[in-house]
């Protein structure tokens, strides 16, 4: 792009003055990915995020503790059902540890889905009169939620603590599995997301699916129970590898399967970068249906 | 090339018209027109040119840098999606456009604002989305507090301010966005009178700082004052483009086609989405000739035909006055000269009558429509015709009135008491 320099005429020193010529087209290469503009509005993405973690809490008296307290409750739902009444096997971790270290990244994902896919009809009033790369809303949403899961890995440890198990030194890999989280989370937004701006049935189809993926991902039963000839199908899920390296890292059982991530991994990478480009498709007549 | 702000080149728009049949919301009714059109193919239309709507079509024109450069048009001639389409907010169909210089807009005054976050917050939020790095904005803070009046409630939450401080917080952010090229389109301005005011000192400041003006308005006295260029657009196109007193007497006579008596069937005016059914409307003296010129506090009357289908129930017909300045004067309609039932033939002639009409003089326009019932018009063309005031002698003291007098007469007494 070309920067032209713009003498300005105001008293008032502009921290940027000279700003690249804007070009408007009908038509746009679907290949370029325009990740300039996307770093040149990175504070805005840092804005909105702070924005929605902000008000989430507002007017709240407990607040960011509701991380804490409702994850409690679903842990001991969960234990009694699935450890206690059905006897599902945890690979000899504590089941409530056990649960909890894949409810972790699967929550995460679960609300990412949820929240981000009509994010960006819900800001329609902003889409309709600014413009920025649209792609910001859909990514701030999913990076908003890693908070929520900051606050959950305290809880996690904590709970180690208490079933006595100590994280090994594979934990410092877990930043890794929770951007694999953060790029599973934001691929299959991407795609809801665009199409959401146009279908709203998309809302009600996030909502069945979340269900039935997670029977499909090892949240509540281990990987074990997989049987060996289904393994590879079964890791076409990226949920899958997300899981397994959450639990390894956390409590670091089990070496993960390498070919299970590097098929998750793939098949992300995949969903992602064509998100990216469908978003990019989409969002040219946003503000025309929205 | 470095002395252009904007140039656009043969840009267009087209938007698909005929909503029920070619937009679905829900994945439901596609499949419900998927499966009707292998039943019936023939009712199913292909995206033909009549169900295309073209917004904007082969728009070209450049403006300088330093120019304050306004665009004028009724109701639908594309105004404000050309606007959209420079802010970047929607895309052309066709054609391209490079600006030269950072764009900020008046018609973003208070978009994203959160009522849940304090003024402060809201701050730095709407400067983010306007486009402002946090050091920018933290380095005009303070002059943006000053600005607003707002510091004692800085950390209250905005949900619960006046809406006269939101308003007045919102303008500060956008108003020392600093912008190089500032677009305002008063149809879209919020806000009350004083705000709207705000924004146009606010515009005057920019344009005589030798920043870059593109201004939409119905305000003919506005342009002439602070435009050097001016555009007309009509139903998408460019019907006139140069200086700005020349652009104005061509809109006027665009936007009236003949004076007196007008022939409604395609007439610009007429609002998208409606179904023409006034075919004519005409102004005449009491003895029914056709009249174009009227006299101050002199009979004025109006005759206005239409023919609509003899199942459309029709609740009343109306007419409004509007000044050049695009001011409203006043109204008159069938619903409010008659008592309920409001009920007017589906085809007929109405004639509306002023015994007295108190104007000053200049010219006026006069908007026409049929309603369905109070909220929703049938037809409706605005600015159909227009007429001119002439001064006259109301008083009887010789004292001539004249359009420094403003809009309304008086036809009142005055007495001196002591």
């Amino acid at each position: 792009m070309k920067t032209i320099e713009i003498p300005t005429k105001s008293p008032v020193v502009l921290t940027h003055v000279a700003q690249p010529t804007v070009v408007i087209e009908a038509n746009r290469s679907w290949w370029e990915l325009e990740l300039y503009e996307l770093w040149k509005y990175r504070e805005l993405i840092y804005t909105i995020c702070w924005r929605d973690i902000k008000t989430r809490y507002t007017q709240s008296v407990i607040g960011v503790g509701w991380l804490l307290i409702s994850p409690l409750f679903t842990i001991a739902v969960m234990t009694v059902i699935f450890s206690y009444w059905a006897k599902i096997p945890s690979d000899g971790v504590p089941y409530p540890l056990f649960v909890y270290s894949a409810m972790l990244p699967w929550g995460y994902f679960a609300r990412s889905l949820e929240r981000s896919s009509t994010s960006v009809a819900n800001e329609g009033s902003l889409i309709t009169k600014v413009y920025f790369p649209r792609v910001i809303i859909p990514i701030a949403s999913t990076l908003g939620g890693l908070l929520d899961c900051a606050v959950g890995l305290v809880l996690v440890l904590g709970m180690g603590l208490w079933f006595g198990i100590t994280p090994t030194w594979g934990i410092v890999t877990l930043p890794l599995f929770l951007g694999l989280a953060f790029a599973t989370a934001l691929a299959i937004s991407l795609w809801f997301t665009a199409i959401h701006v146009r279908y709203h049935d998309i809302a009600a189809i996030t909502t069945i699916l979340i269900q039935v993926w997670m029977y499909a991902s090892p949240v509540i039963y281990p990987l074990s129970m997989v049987p060996e000839q289904w393994r590879v199908v079964y890791s076409l899920n990226p949920m899958v590898g997300v899981i397994e390296g959450f639990r390894w890292a956390l409590l670091g059982k089990a070496s993960p399967d390498l070919l299970l991530m590097a098929i998750s991994t793939g098949i992300v990478s995949v969903i992602l970068v064509g998100g990216y480009l469908f978003f990019r498709k989409m969002e040219r007549t946003f503000a025309d249906v929205i | 090339m470095s002395d252009i702000a904007i140039r656009a080149e043969h840009l267009s728009k087209r938007y698909r018209i005929g909503a029920k049949r070619q937009r679905f919301d829900t994945i439901g009714e596609i499949i419900a027109h998927k499966l009707s059109s292998i039943f019936s193919p023939q009712r199913t239309p292909a995206a033909s040119e009549a169900t295309l709507l073209k917004a904007l079509d082969d728009v070209s024109f450049e403006v300088k840098k330093g120019e304050a450069f306004a665009i004028v048009g009724h109701n639908g001639s594309g105004k404000s999606t050309l606007l959209k389409i420079l802010s970047r907010v929607t895309t052309p169909s066709a054609g391209r456009a490079q600006i030269y210089g950072r764009v900020g807009s008046l018609l973003e005054v208070g978009t994203g604002f959160h009522p849940e976050l304090t003024g402060r917050e809201n701050v730095y939020l709407n400067g983010a989305i306007l486009g402002m790095r946090k050091a920018e904005i933290a380095a005009k803070f303070d002059e943006i507090v000053d600005f607003s009046g707002v510091e004692r409630f800085l950390d209250t939450p905005v949900k619960r301010y006046s809406s006269g401080m939101y308003v007045r917080l919102a303008f500060a952010v956008a108003a020392h966005l600093e912008p190089e090229i500032l677009i305002v389109d008063e149809v879209l301005a919020v806000g009350d009178a004083a705000f709207q005011t705000k924004c146009l000192s606010k515009m005057g400041d920019v344009a005589r700082r030798g920043q870059t003006v593109l201004l939409v308005t119905h305000n003919l006295g506005f342009i002439s004052n602070l435009a050097e260029r001016a555009m007309v657009l009509q139903r998408g196109q460019i019907k006139f483009i140069g200086n700005s007193s020349a652009a104005i007497s061509a809109y006027l006579q665009s936007a009236t086609g003949n004076k007196g008596s007008c022939d409604l069937k395609g007439h610009v005016g007429r609002d998208p989405g409606l179904t023409p059914s006034m075919t004519s409307v005409r102004l005449t003296d009491k003895a029914g000739l056709d009249k174009q010129s009227f006299s101050v506090g002199g009979e004025w009357q109006l005759e206005l035909e239409y023919a609509s289908k003899s199942d459309v129930r029709l609740m009343s017909a109306g007419i409004f006055i509007t000044s050049a300045a695009g001011l409203g004067v006043g109204s008159f309609d069938t619903f409010m000269c008659f008592p309920p039932p409001h009920r007017i033939p589906s085809s007929g002639m109405i004639r509306f009558y002023i015994p007295e009409l108190l104007l000053c003089p200049g010219e006026y326009f006069v908007s026409v429509g049929l309603m369905l019932d109070q909220h929703h018009a049938h037809d409706m063309v605005r600015r159909a015709i227009s007429f001119s005031v002439e001064t006259s002698d109301l008083y009887g003291t010789g004292h001539m009135l004249s359009s420094d007098h403003g809009l309304c007469v008086f036809k009142g007494t005055a007495e001196i008491i002591t």
